[in-house]
């Protein structure tokens, strides 16, 4: 534009019009650019904030507790119900009543679906009722003649024009027939029942205290699949008379059998092998003046919820010992509720469980997190039934008297709590609390182990080794190039050892893994050799130079000791690796790993020594070139004076020269800590990524960050799992960030320092 | 001081003086010695090695004759030996092991062997050796015995040779033309099938009864496109048909004759009878077919030209993002945000990210961008093809954004001590000739910093193309299926995913069955990776080199 650059004529006068319109234009250009920068950069920066705030966002509903919503309330007719049920999509809900009215009704108006009859016997009555496993939707009726009639709860679904159709029904898993479960009559006063696919069992309490039980074992015809042959399996328990049994249960498996007695001890039974129940354990489980008011299992039918009249709840679950004997564990309480516990409704799959007490207050709690997360008034009534849907997000209250309240349920994330993620837990079938690391399973009742322990520590561990290799090289290297060494070699060192910071760590990782990790397995002796002559053999060089003739050490300028070791080094490094056969026969039977097993450490390929040495080596550069210029920018008249004042190069450096620098020197280690912390493909490539908690340097470990890349990608969106990941993530953000304020804060002063001196 | 006692030697520090130096040698060692072994195993990866013949008895078997290509070497103690069942001479503290690639993985099972020093017997390298690159099955070695057209002989012996290579010629030429209709023309025919039937869904969401005039339409020209296809496939027969027409027979090590169909063959050579210079020129062939090729067999052989693209692709969009973003920060931070404790804090935390580990920037990514930012995309303007997504899973766009989030410090760092380099005066002198702020930045303070941007920009690229972690989460794959650019509108597919230099390594290396036969290529890829890398960060220091001794010539 002509106008602007000339100078002369062509400029209008500065008051014309065109000047001002001109000025003014600039002027909105000037002010335009103003707020377009600060909005732009303003706009960065949020964008660098948002990171952090979105990692929170993710990860803050893990620690929400439970919420609860009534949705309707309604009355059900002519209502005797025993039991009720809700089915997955929280729109059909069952009740059976005593006298063998089952009743399919709309979860959330009550109006009834369908009422199917069952084939019940004419000159019998129903003296007792049982259901299984939530999970199967087995039901049960006992008669008061001994036979018992076993049915089941299905929803079939389907999808004519694109509508969800729920048609409830109720099948007979071993078909119609009542079953006769005391051959002898007796009347079925209680009753437990199982029933997978290959097997059905009953058990139950006749009225002169004694238990029957029957198994039924499913034997397919292989000629024709839907024809089968039920095997028989009978036994009696005989019960001492003055025990009054008032809950029986027996797990999902068929394999275990518990009996609460009035006076609060737990049978705990064997059935296995049905016609041989064996008595394992009888154990008080609450103090005197306490009954058990509640039993049910945990879904996965391992642990055992003991639901008491002083409201508190207890989680008990069989333990294998030495001898293979198996003892109950009282593993964890919950004391959160003042009235008894009357019902206890276990969720379908997850560790959680609902207990109802008498007050008709509703605790939601969650047995591996140890968490209580909510505990609210529900009902008035003190005998109410609950269901629980099997997506723990509904449950169903009904009351002796028919009034029924639909609620739903806000509980996303009951798996976690800080004391699951970073303390010890006691597992289920554990024999003691771990820390474990163990996010998915193939089977569906499985026990999430989130623990976050084992994952920092391995984090810790691997940086831990590699500032073991980078700190003392980096740091001393940085001491030489910047004090000792001769300018003209400086310019070239510094920027070859900074070039290896820009090297990707995928490579790092992929040379660790599958070319040193080789190496380091065959020749272990000579590696350590290695780590033990090396300065060892500098010393001696540095003494063997001072034997030289003058002469000749004069031809050599100064500040070129490091070039005068590399051969020394590469010689260590040869023969050291050729030695390494000899020492490994010599010293540990010619196989160290197998020799390390044999003295009780265990030795694993890809071990946390290749990692600590190959991470050391991309620390290096960091701390390297941060310290470097930190003893560089120590001002020269410090050096000058000290040096005048007849102290030795040496007494001028560790006493002038690193107290002054000593504060850029930690920022460099800070920093170099946190990119150890945060690498993971080093750590994903050269270790084996086991999550144990061992300090031993020949094992491996699992990293936080190898653990977020090898999970995220399988993670299911906002799942507990997919939070947790980001909970890692989150750690890992703040770690650093707290390593590399610290150390930029650090930095800060000193160059302050360094411009006042 | 020659003489000088081992105490005062001691007191004077200098044996300290000595360990700091040993700790620089220790260093320069380890790179100079990483970068060489990456070299050397990257760059054998091409040279046609010899192939031995050497007979073999291990103890209580027949003799066998081995032919293979030497890989590896090592000494083991006589105790490991004897292990493994080979006993040495007395005396002989230690034997050795060679490691043999045999090839032929489909009739031995494993294509490479670790053989004991001990128990072979002399080697020859017999000049008639064929090696075969397959498109399947990895390398063969053998002895050509006859040339086959259609199960008829044409050529046996000496002869043989001259008319496989010819017919090799004409073999890859067809599996050229096949390769171009099957992956353009057929291509660019699903990729019109597959829009017409998003049309289609777009006109049900918008409620468009069947029958519609739209409707017509697109039946006719899927009507149209079928039939292109039907043509097409047609041809493609024909050129299968040519391509199976020739077969040769090879004799393996054992004796065993088998016939391999000449479709299969990408290359065949003799390297026992290739002179020095033969061998060059094959090596520089190999190269190009490296770095310009596809992958085969899972990646472990072949090219890897998808994954050069991706990087180069990635980074470039990259690039494109972070370079006016990460500048407008710089310059509001140095020149227009008043300087004072927030704005101090705000460096701090700039630069501490620059120290966030690159894991967790892919986590935000995953979260963020793909699930968040896609599947809001996705909701509003690709609702025909839903429930399958199209932003709202990871890809190119999402995989350059992240990294852009993650090199943007470096950038501003870069720049901001580019803008603070700039002495006062020239600013002063801009303002005291009445330019406004504005003016002034804009043609004399920034022009002046662009070498500083540069090397940021660099140095931001430099890390881009070296990260893996994140990019495992927000978009690349093993093995695309297709470029992100060709030549179907709107020819820049940012919604794909990608291969990625870094990824290839950690995935051929780390996941695929066969490492033995992986391990070279990936060597030759790190080799790669690694003269990208220190090309444009020895770019970066070079600049920033020049810049610092520029500003302090105009300070002077």
């Amino acid at each position: 534009m002509v106008e602007h650059s000339s100078i002369g004529s062509v400029l209008p006068a500065a008051n014309s019009p065109i000047a001002i319109r001109r000025r003014a234009w600039r002027e909105f250009k000037d002010r335009a650019a103003r707020y377009g920068v600060a909005f732009g950069g303003l706009s960065v920066i949020f964008a660098i904030v948002l990171i952090f705030f979105y990692l929170l966002h993710v990860v803050l509903p893990l620690f929400d507790g439970a919420e609860m919503d009534t949705v309707s309330e309604y009355t059900l007719e002519s209502n005797k119900a025993v039991h009720i049920a809700l089915n997955e999509y929280n729109d059909v809900a069952l009740s059976a009543n005593m006298d063998g009215l089952i009743r399919f009704f709309v979860a959330d108006t009550g109006h009834t679906i369908s009422t199917p009859a069952l084939p019940l016997p004419l000159n019998s009555n129903i003296v007792s009722f049982s259901h299984g496993a939530p999970t199967t939707g087995v039901l049960a009726y006992g008669f008061d003649d001994g036979r018992a009639l076993i049915f089941k709860r299905e929803y079939k679904i389907s999808y004519p024009d694109d509508k969800r159709y729920i048609t409830p029904v109720i099948t007979y898993p071993i078909g119609k027939a009542l079953l006769k479960v005391d051959d002898r009559g007796r009347s079925l006063t209680s009753l437990t029942v199982q029933s997978s696919e290959e097997q059905t069992t009953v058990v139950g309490l006749t009225d002169i205290n004694t238990l029957v039980l029957l198994g039924l074992i499913r034997q397919e015809n292989f000629m024709d699949e839907d024809a089968f042959t039920l095997e028989e399996k009978r036994a009696e328990i005989s019960l001492p008379s003055d025990e009054k049994i008032t809950h029986i249960q027996m797990d999902i498996e068929q394999r275990e059998l518990y009996l609460v007695d009035d006076s609060g001890f737990i049978f705990f039974y064997d059935i296995s092998d049905i016609s041989e129940p064996n008595l394992i354990q009888k154990v008080k489980a609450v103090p005197t003046g306490v009954n058990v008011t509640a039993l049910s299992f945990l879904t996965g039918g391992i642990s055992i919820l003991v639901g008491r009249s002083d409201g508190q709840i207890d989680q008990w679950f069989p333990l294998r010992d030495l001898h293979n004997n198996y003892t109950l564990h009282n593993v964890r309480n919950f004391k959160e509720q003042e009235s008894a516990i009357i019902e206890l409704a276990p969720e379908h799959s997850r560790k959680g469980f609902l207990a109802l007490d008498a007050s008709g207050h509703l605790g939601i709690y969650h047995t591996t997190a140890e968490r209580t997360l909510l505990v609210e008034k529900v009902v008035d009534d003190v005998e109410t039934l609950i269901a629980v849907s099997p997506r723990a997000n509904s449950v169903l209250a009904l009351s002796i008297d028919g009034h029924a309240k639909l609620i739903t349920l806000d509980n996303e994330h009951p798996e976690v709590s800080w004391h699951s993620l970073w303390q010890e837990v006691w597992y289920e079938s554990r024999d003691k609390p771990e820390y474990i690391w163990q996010s998915s399973s193939a089977s569906n009742d499985f026990e999430p182990k989130f623990s976050l322990s084992p994952l920092t520590f391995g984090t810790i561990k691997a940086a831990f080794y590699a500032m073991m290799v980078a700190v003392p090289l980096a740091i001393m290297g940085a001491i030489y190039t910047a004090y000792f060494m001769s300018p003209k070699m400086r310019r070239l060192i510094k920027p070859t050892i900074e070039i290896m910071e820009a090297l990707p760590t995928v490579i790092l990782g992929f040379l660790a893994g599958l070319w040193l990790a080789p190496i380091v397995e065959g020749n272990l002796p000579g590696v350590f050799s290695i780590l033990i002559m090396l300065p060892v053999m500098t010393i001696l060089t540095a003494y063997l130079w001072t034997k030289l003739p003058s002469s000749f050490r004069e031809s050599i300028p100064e500040g070129c000791e490091a070039a005068i070791l590399v051969p020394v080094v590469i010689l260590v490094g040869v023969v050291s690796m050729m030695m390494s056969p000899t020492l490994e026969l010599w010293l540990f039977n010619g196989d160290m790993p197998r020799w390390l097993d044999d003295i009780g450490v265990g030795f694993d390929q890809r071990n946390s020594l290749v990692v600590g040495l190959v991470m050391g080596f991309a620390v290096i550069p960091t701390i390297f070139s941060i310290t470097e210029d930190a003893i560089f920018g120590v001002p020269k008249h410090l050096t000058i004076g000290s040096l005048a004042l007849g102290a030795t190069p040496w007494q001028t450096l560790t006493r002038v020269v690193l107290l002054t620098a000593s504060p850029g020197i930690f920022s460099a280690v800070m920093i170099g800590l946190g990119r150890a912390v945060g690498e993971t493909m080093i750590v994903l490539m050269a270790t084996g990524n086991t999550p144990i908690m061992d300090f031993n340097i020949f094992e491996g470990f699992r990293a936080l960050s190898a653990n977020i890349a090898v999970e995220m990608p399988e993670a299911e969106v906002a799942s507990t799992h997919y939070r947790v990941l980001f909970l890692a993530a989150l750690v890992l953000f703040m770690a650093t960030f707290i390593f590399n304020t610290i150390a930029e804060v650090v930095r800060q002063r000193l160059r302050v320092k360094y411009s006042s001196l | 001081m020659t003489n000088q006692p081992l105490s005062s030697w001691v007191k004077s520090g200098s044996p300290w003086v000595w360990l700091n130096a040993g700790a620089v040698s220790i260093s320069l060692v380890m790179v100079i010695g990483l970068l060489g072994l990456i070299a050397v195993r990257g760059l054998s990866h091409f040279w046609p090695a010899d192939i031995v013949a050497v007979g073999y008895v291990e103890p209580g078997k027949d003799s066998v004759t081995l032919l293979g290509e030497v890989v590896d070497k090592e000494t083991v103690s006589a105790l490991r030996l004897r292990n493994a069942g080979v006993v040495l001479p007395e005396g002989q503290s230690s034997g050795e092991r060679f490691l043999l690639k045999i090839g032929n993985r489909d009739y031995f099972g494993l294509d490479y062997r670790w053989v004991n020093g001990p128990w072979m017997a002399e080697e020859i390298r017999p000049v008639n050796v064929v090696a075969i690159e397959r498109r399947e099955w990895g390398h063969f070695y053998g002895y050509l015995s006859a040339v086959k057209e259609a199960g008829e002989l044409v050529a046996k012996g000496d002869p043989a040779w001259n008319e496989l290579q010819q017919r090799l010629e004409r073999s890859n030429s067809l599996v050229a033309q096949i390769k171009k209709i099957e992956k353009h023309a057929i291509g660019d025919i699903n990729h019109a099938l597959e829009s017409l039937r998003l049309d289609e869904r777009q006109l049900d969401i918008d409620g468009i009864a069947e029958g519609s005039l739209q409707h017509q339409e697109i039946a006719e020209s899927r009507q149209a496109w079928n039939e292109q296809y039907k043509v097409l496939q047609e041809r493609l027969e024909g050129l299968y048909r040519a391509l199976n027409r020739d077969q040769i027979t090879m004799m393996m090590s054992d004796g065993r004759e088998v016939e391999i169909p000449l479709a299969k063959v990408v290359d065949a050579y003799r390297p026992n009878a290739m002179s020095r210079l033969d061998k060059l020129g094959f090596y520089f062939n190999e190269v190009w077919k490296f770095v310009s090729g596809d992958p085969r067999e899972a990646n472990t052989e072949g090219g890897i030209f998808p994954a050069i693209f991706g990087t180069v692709m990635m980074v470039m969009i990259m690039a494109v993002l972070v370079t006016p973003f990460g500048v407008v920060a710089a310059v509001y931070l140095k020149e227009y945000a008043t300087q004072g404790p927030t704005i101090r804090l705000i460096r701090i935390a700039v630069n501490n990210l620059a120290g966030v580990p690159s894991i967790v920037y892919g986590v935000f990514g995953l979260g963020f961008f793909v699930y968040f930012l896609g599947g809001n995309i996705d909701e509003l303007f690709f609702e025909a093809s839903l429930p399958s997504p199209t932003f709202g899973t990871p890809g190119l766009l999402w995989a350059s954004l992240t990294l852009a989030i993650l090199t943007v410090p470096v950038v501003i760092v870069a720049t901001e001590e580019g803008l603070s380099r700039i002495p006062r005066n020239i600013r002063e002198g801009s303002l005291a000739l009445g330019a406004t702020k504005a003016e002034t930045l804009w043609r004399t303070v920034l022009p002046m910093a662009a070498p500083a941007m540069m090397t940021g920009l660099i140095l931001a690229v430099a890390r881009a193309a070296g990260e893996v972690a994140p990019l495992m989460m927000v978009g690349v794959v093993k093995l695309a299926p297709a470029l992100a650019v060709d030549t179907v509108a709107p020819y820049l597919h940012l919604d794909r995913q990608f291969m990625h230099l870094g990824f290839h390594i950690y995935d051929v290396g780390f996941q695929s069955p066969n490492v033995e036969a992986a391990e070279p290529l990936v060597y030759a890829t790190a080799l790669l990776l690694v003269l990208i890398i220190v090309v444009l960060n020895i770019t970066a220091i070079s600049i920033r080199n020049r810049l610092r001794e520029n500003s302090k010539a105009s300070e002077n």
